[in-house]
């Protein structure tokens, strides 16, 4: 038995651990899927797409594409063997188009070629007959037409109608919030490896490789257990590369089944662009009646979301946006209605917030509206409508607000971000400067943490220790970027209280941790934090049972800490003991699970306990923008945001401020465009514009909410982060709102769809001018 | 200029040689030596994963440069040090220190935009600027992140005080000079004579300078470029030189080149270029060839419409010159015939009294493509306008000055009434289009406040911090 020092572990939990592969980022050494050498044999795949957004397909012909050298094979819906659907909710979306294309860019055929670039050319040489039908472009027109992919959906409480004839004001009002492009920098890529007994192996840069087993098994016919997936790390998903990886997969895969041979298929960017799906664009139009101090007695409120050409994830998109729609705020007698519009678009897909951020800006609209119409301060009516006590905790799908959190961090924030001085130092700035108007938002966040759907709650993991005490961990959760195979590595280290590079943290496979979720709505740590915390109990307690016996002392006299173990008197290394549990014939191997308790929710009525918690935050944002052109900028905002106990405040704080960053270009800059023949021409960066280091704020005041753990036993009484802070961005569409409003004396409503781009922003000047005068 | 010289240049210190002119650098690197640490993220020199380093030789001195490795094509690194995020690891490969700090300072998540940014970072080090905010982000300008939020990696750039240059990737060029490049398909010219014989003999050639419009053709479009001509490498055409009224900027002066002389003689020129693409954009383009595009949103034509300067080109019948404004001849046309070659841009100086300035719109400050994008002169004497200069890009199918607006500013005070009649005028000379930038209606509207700006701001920088 050796008694070396204890020195203090590294990597404990709460406590700021680098990412684990910062430096192999840094210096080039991370391997994403492309970087890999191909097996043997490898071929390349290239898509044939749509290049009309509607019509009848009458015939591929090929024979140009596949006369010219180095081309293998052309793959259509007729080389399915299994099922042609790759649908991850509905049953609506063929991987390949059979007798009908749908959108710009629907994938009719794959190329194979020796080359990319063969495949490539080879791809453009296809020439499709297709016959024209006239395509439905826009939320209106599908409207307009009742053209839905989902049957629309209701949350009733209480008798809304009545609640808002009887009210002392009514408004009406409509307010557009733009999509979004993930814009991940990686593209969509997977590499599909045909093995003996029809086998498949899928390497993907995907959220959910549960999902591409599912989709993979489905299109080729194969039992699930006949299909891995695996994946080490994504440059970044954002919730693009949940099912929309599927489908690049299930496509790499029918190539690789048809050739008998590895393919790898990688969209390049305008494909990637044009193919896969992105945020969901939203119109909200409403009714709301309230009383003379701005405080909500009933509101109507219609959701349309811009589905695409099938269903994908809007259903539960548009289910998260009606669970959000309350945002902060009590609305005691409600009607919310989702339309999940069809158009002959991109199918639109999950994106960090999944309908929540658009949820929440409709009535962070309909609140302002309220304010300006009355001449209110929007602040204080936003205060006035908050959840509180006296009855006032409920939401309207019928779950209790337990945990309220907004008037302590509305408070701290408004103390921090010294809101009083500033907003009357930028009420006298305006009133002496003509051409440059500043404004001052704020946004408060109330955030469902869970998915909606119960069953989707569990989480996998699995954990060895070898017998020289080094560990091995593997969870069902993907590395995007998020830190979140530290954090799990950080309980792990935890359980048995040794140093975080003890842990060997490896690629995430269906292989070893069977049946899981996606990495998506917030709850990566959450699920695979407490199923690896599971699994490293159950050996630590089979270890604290041997060592105890081994050593004649009692279960509660066996320690571990800082690297060792101590079992009454005798102290030995982590690896000391493993070595003799292994000698003894002792397991060291074990899985976790893990189900969120307490959850539930009927999808008819649209009422339950969805979410496990609710997770809190507050915003300021100040801007300016010049009234001759629209153009903005941010200049100051203060974020605070609740972690629970956070499990790693460094990577926490990452979360934070990316995500805001990323909710201030789809607030601002990030504007996707059709043209009337539905092209997408913003299919690129030069097109497509995400925001610049110049564009964060240059006070940038980000902070973590201090001494707040979960009420909810979660994993360290941590709390989710992936998505909340993303709607915190919403503030600078108040504050560029504000400063619009400060042209007509904010008393009169604004109306600023987002993205607030400069010609928005220019146009809203100018409307709000013009009523300001007729006054 | 018959025997086949092939292209050798240095990567990472090695020596390496190749035929492939058109081949991207970036397909290079990841393909042929598989150094893998460098990304492909759009392939059309705007999001800056594929940022290398590339090491010159000017005046004896070496100059690192940040560039798009996707819309670099082989033929233009002849002659020069290529490094990777590979090449700056230490001996026992052992992290750089701006790896080293980008990683401490939590400046990467997914990490795949991540070498790129290293890259910029380091040419930025190597650069010895000063280390201040506004170099950063234009230093930073060419590289997109999708999960940081951006401030780790400002705050690394910040971190890397001081000029902290070193010798070991900065003189690597050792016995390597550029050679006369003549493989299958790439001309090197290395004088004008050789350049204009080129021109003749191969009207189907295309003339390449920075590549950085031409790229994506490879880079894209994964379409080769069957014959190429390098104009780079003809002294004549990478002269500046300045006279009492005028400077003259050779056709293939980069923009990072020509940048510090246009700032100190037009005011607001050098805040607009400094908006024009990224640093990895004007370390390759060049003013003659975004003319020779002649996009009808290219950036330069209208400080260079406004400024009266004159063109030349040449030919083996000679030089001559073409006023700017008779340049652009239709959409994507110019008076360029299939044997000229735009060697010299000649821009007047301002003369004291002088109005001046650039402005432009766009969706995003940095390295977005104009909306509308204008530049103004005046010339007033005794309180009078005696010549107006209003010149656009992006208000119809070509560059273009509003003459009927500038009518309406000569002969009076330049105020608010004489704008007014201006902007009032625009619409007879400008007709903008509906698309993804913006609508015509937005166009206009802003066509006519850049002119108001103008009067209200005179040549203060843009930006809103500079507004009243």
């Amino acid at each position: 038995m050796s008694a070396a020092t204890l020195s203090p572990r590294h990597g404990a939990v709460s406590s700021s651990v680098r990412h684990d592969s910062a430096l192999k980022h840094t210096t080039g050494e991370a391997i994403y899927l492309d970087d890999q050498a191909g097996p043997p044999g490898m071929l390349h795949a290239a898509l044939v797409t749509s290049p009309v957004a509607h019509g009848r397909l009458k015939g591929i012909d090929a024979a140009a594409a596949l006369a010219m050298p180095g081309v293998v094979a052309m793959i259509t819906a007729a080389d399915i063997p299994g099922v042609n659907d790759v649908a991850p909710v509905g049953k609506d979306e063929p991987a390949l188009a059979t007798d009908k294309v749908e959108y710009l860019g629907h994938p009719v055929a794959i190329v194979v070629a020796a080359t990319r670039d063969r495949a490539v050319h080879a791809a453009e040489a296809v020439r499709l007959n297709i016959e024209e039908l006239p395509p439905v472009l826009t939320i209106e027109a599908a409207l307009a037409n009742e053209s839905v992919v989902w049957p629309v959906m209701e949350m009733k409480r209480g008798d809304w109608a009545a609640a808002i004839a009887g009210a002392p004001q009514r408004l009406t009002g409509q307010v557009k919030v733009g999509g979004q492009e993930h814009f991940y920098l990686e593209g969509q890529i997977a590499l599909a490896i045909p093995g003996e007994d029809g086998d498949m192996r899928l390497v993907a840069s995907t959220q959910h490789p549960t999902e591409v087993q599912h989709i993979v098994s489905r299109l080729l016919g194969l039992p699930y257990n006949a299909v891995t997936t695996e994946v080490r790390r994504l440059g970044g998903g954002f919730g693009g590369k949940e099912s929309q990886a599927s489908l690049v997969a299930g496509l790499a895969a029918l190539a690789a089944r048809k050739t008998a041979k590895p393919v790898k298929l990688r969209l390049d960017r305008a494909t990637d662009m044009r193919v896969t799906g992105k945020r969901h664009d939203f119109l909200a139009r409403y009714e709301v009646g309230f009383d003379d101090e701005g405080r909500i007695r009933g509101l109507d409120i219609l959701l349309a979301s811009r589905a695409g050409w099938s269903a994908d994830h809007s259903p539960p998109v548009m289910t998260r946006a009606l669970c959000h729609i309350d945002n902060a705020y009590y609305l005691p007698a409600t009607r919310a209605r989702g339309f999940c519009c069809k158009t002959n678009t991109q199918s639109n897909t999950a994106f960090r917030g999944f309908g929540g951020p658009q949820g929440a800006a409709a009535i962070e609209a309909v609140v302002e509206h309220i304010a300006r119409h009355l001449g209110r301060d929007p602040l204080a009516v936003r205060q006035l409508n908050y959840y509180g006590d006296g009855g006032r905790d409920v939401t309207p799908y019928g779950q209790r607000v337990f945990d309220n959190l907004l008037p302590r961090v509305t408070q701290e924030m408004l103390a921090s971000s010294d809101w009083t001085a500033r907003r009357a130092a930028i009420d006298a700035f305006n009133a002496s400067s003509p051409v440059v108007k500043r404004g001052l938002g704020f946004m408060p966040l109330k955030f469902g943490v869970s998915f909606n759907l119960p069953t989707l709650n569990q989480g996998g993991a699995l954990v060895h220790i070898y017998a020289d005490g080094s560990i091995r961990l593997n969870h069902g959760g993907t590395e995007m970027g998020q830190g979140l195979h530290t954090k799990v590595a950080q309980v792990v280290a935890d359980v048995f209280k040794v140093d975080l590079d003890r842990i060997k943290i490896t690629a995430t496979t269906t292989a070893e941790v069977p049946n899981t979720s996606a990495t998506a709505a917030s709850t990566g740590s959450d699920l695979n934090g407490m199923a690896a915390f599971a699994a490293a109990n159950t050996i630590k307690e089979r270890l604290i049972g041997f060592a105890a016996a081994h050593f004649g002392a009692a279960l509660d006299q066996v320690v571990f800490q800082d690297n060792q173990v101590r079992a009454g008197n005798h102290v030995l290394d982590f690896g000391e003991l493993a070595h003799l549990a292994w000698f003894h014939r002792i397991s060291l191997s074990a899985t976790g699970f893990y189900r969120t308790p307490d959850i539930s929710w009927d999808p008819q009525s649209m009422t339950g306990e969805p979410f496990y918690y609710f997770s809190y935050g507050a915003a300021v944002a100040e801007v300016a923008i010049d009234t001759l052109t629209g153009e903005h900028k941010v200049l100051r905002a203060d974020l605070l945001q609740d972690c629970g106990r956070s499990l790693n405040p460094a990577i926490d704080l990452g979360q934070i401020e990316g995500a805001f960053v990323q909710g201030m270009g789809w607030v601002t800059c990030e504007e996707l465009w059709w043209d009337a023949q539905g092209r997408l021409r913003t299919d690129g960066p030069s097109t497509y514009k995400i925001p610049g280091s110049r564009d964060v704020p240059p006070i940038f005041n980000v902070r973590i909410l201090e001494n707040s753990p979960n009420p909810r036993p979660t994993i360290y009484r941590s709390k989710a982060i992936g998505e909340p802070p993303l709607l915190l961005a919403i503030a600078v569409w108040s504050a560029l709102r504000d400063a619009v409003a400060s042209l007509g004396d904010h008393r009169v409503p604004v109306s600023l769809d987002a993205p607030a781009t400069p010609e928005r922003v220019l146009f809203a000047c100018e409307d709000m001018k013009r009523r300001a005068a007729l006054r | 200029m018959t025997a086949e010289h092939r292209i050798r240049f240095l990567l990472n210190g090695q020596s390496r040689e190749t035929a492939a002119a058109s081949t991207t650098l970036l397909d290079f690197i990841r393909e042929t030596e598989r150094l893998t640490g460098t990304k492909e993220g759009c392939a059309e020199g705007d999001c800056g994963a594929c940022t290398v380093v590339v090491t010159r030789v000017v005046n004896g001195e070496p100059v690192l440069e940040a560039v798009n490795a996707c819309i670099t094509l082989m033929g233009q690194v002849d002659g020069r040090a290529v490094t990777t995020v590979e090449g700056l690891l230490g001996p026992g490969r052992a992290a750089h220190p701006v790896q080293r700090l980008l990683a401490e300072t939590d400046g990467t998540q997914c990490g795949f935009c991540t070498p790129g940014f290293v890259m910029s970072l380091h040419a930025f080090a190597q650069s010895g600027e000063a280390v201040t905010v506004e170099n950063v982000h234009e230093a930073l300008a060419g590289n997109l992140c999708r999960c940081t939020g951006y401030r780790p990696i400002v705050d690394t750039a910040l971190g890397l005080a001081g000029p902290a240059r070193e010798d070991a990737t900065a003189s690597p060029l050792g016995g390597l000079a550029d050679s006369d490049v003549n493989v299958p398909g790439w001309h090197a010219p290395r004088t004008l004579a050789d350049l204009l014989q080129l021109r003749a003999e191969r009207p189907a050639a295309v003339l390449v300078a920075g590549a950085t419009d031409l790229g994506l053709g490879p880079s894209r479009d994964r379409a080769p470029i069957v014959d190429a001509i390098d104009v780079t490498r003809v002294p004549e055409l990478n002269d500046i030189t300045e006279t009492s009224t005028a400077i003259e900027i050779g056709a293939a002066v980069t923009y990072a080149r020509a940048l510090p002389h246009l700032d100190r003689l037009y005011p607001t020129l050098g805040t607009y270029l400094r908006r024009l693409g990224s640093r990895q954009i004007r370390n390759s383009g060049t003013i003659g060839g975004n003319l020779g595009t002649a996009s009808p949103i290219g950036d330069s034509a209208p400080f260079l419409l406004a400024l009266d300067a004159e063109i030349e080109l040449a030919s083996r019948a000679g030089s001559r010159h073409v006023a700017i404004a008779d340049f652009f001849t239709g959409y994507r046309k110019t008076a360029l015939k299939p044997d000229d070659v735009i060697t010299t841009i000649r821009l007047p100086k301002l003369v004291d009294g002088d109005l001046f300035r650039c402005d432009k719109v766009s969706k995003r400050y940095d390295q977005d493509i104009s909306n509308v994008a204008g530049t103004f002169r005046l010339r007033i004497e005794d309180g009078r306008v005696v010549e107006a200069r209003l010149a656009y890009g992006g208000m119809a199918a070509t560059p273009k000055r509003a003459m009927a607006a500038e009518a309406c500013l000569v002969g009076g005070p330049f105020d608010a009434a004489a704008v007014d009649a201006a902007v009032a005028a625009l619409p007879g000379d400008l007709a903008p289009i509906d698309d993804m930038r913006s609508t015509a209606a937005y166009r206009m509207a802003v066509a006519g406040n850049l002119l108001r700006r103008f009067l209200i701001a005179g040549p203060a920088p843009a930006g809103l911090e500079a507004m009243p």
